[in-house]
């Protein structure tokens, strides 16, 4: 049985790309912040919450919801039946080091729980899940770069045993101004819709390559 | 500080301590509750406004009881201000 990959959305350098086209270039003077804002306007996204993420969150949710309006039927499936598996290698540094100086002076010490609850790099699964409902397996890796092996069989694993007919993979990076995501949707060949085309077969290697591009 | 006072230097620190980059400071309404309709916050933005409280005017909430009071609107805010403030 095998598993194949729909599509996907890559977001570096101020430029995103869906399915290898380009889609959007941010201003080469923006910082990360705002070519997301940017970004976020272009796809008349309407979320308010969006402005509350941090910026790994508000990376993921970009890529997320760039790779799901592309499969109009995604929301075909139950919702319990998508799975979201992230990885990363900074994992919720950025928002960490915002905490870690708001707590660094014992005489003027204001923590902001908005920044806490982002102190966890799987808050961005929980930010996806919300936005579009998803309530099925989810699973965040950190590790020193994009490992396209794991991914791959960890997923793979997903589609074939579990309950799953949908994954939503990818490596969703922010570390100060550097920011990477590379989302992908993967799906069991028995769940893809008649006459639905795929993009690749789902593999370590296609993975890699598509992550690479 | 008189409570009208508060109240335009409550809306701006509002907008910008909980990041609502579509409101103006101008737009809300004084009168209109915070939570649930009027501003739509959430949990995690009521905490943000017990920590604003305390950063920018030194006040405590010491009875969790009178909190959904307190929080009912901008309003509501400046006159538990204008009465605790030291």
């Amino acid at each position: 049985m095998e598993t194949v990959i729909t599509s996907y959305c890559s977001i570096k350098n101020n430029s995103v790309s869906v399915n290898g086209k380009t889609f959007f270039e941010g201003q080469k003077s923006n910082d990360l912040a705002a070519f997301m804002s940017s970004l976020y306007k272009q796809i008349e996204l309407n979320y308010p919450k969006f402005f509350k993420m941090d910026k790994l969150c508000k990376l993921g949710t970009l890529a997320a919801e760039l790779v799901i309006r592309d499969k109009p039927d995604f929301n075909a499936f139950p919702k319990n039946e998508i799975a979201l598996v992230i990885s990363n290698n900074a994992s919720s540094l950025e928002s960490d080091r915002t905490h870690a100086s708001a707590i660094a002076d014992k005489q003027n010490y204001f923590p902001s729980p908005s920044v806490f609850v982002y102190t966890l790099p799987n808050i961005v699964i929980g930010e996806i899940a919300i936005k579009h409902k998803i309530t099925g397996e989810n699973a965040f890796f950190v590790s020193d770069k994009f490992d396209a092996e794991l991914m791959y069989s960890y997923c793979d694993l997903l589609l074939k045993n579990a309950n799953v007919s949908t994954v939503l993979g990818g490596w969703v990076n922010v570390d100060e101004q550097s920011a990477e995501a590379f989302v992908y949707c993967v799906k069991n060949l028995n769940f893809k819709q008649e006459n639905e085309a795929f993009l690749k077969l789902h593999s370590s290697e296609n993975l890699q390559h598509l992550f690479s591009l | 500080m008189e409570i009208q006072e508060i109240i335009t230097k409550l809306k701006s620190q509002i907008v910008e301590q909980l990041n609502l980059e579509e409101v103006k400071p101008e737009d809300i309404d004084a009168e209109a509750p915070l939570f649930g309709t009027g501003l739509g916050l959430d949990s995690i933005d009521a905490l943000e406004l017990i920590v604003l409280l305390e950063k920018n005017y030194n006040v405590k909430i010491d009875d969790p009881k009178e909190s959904k009071a307190i929080f009912a609107s901008v309003k509501t805010m400046a006159e538990f201000i204008a009465a605790n403030s030291k």
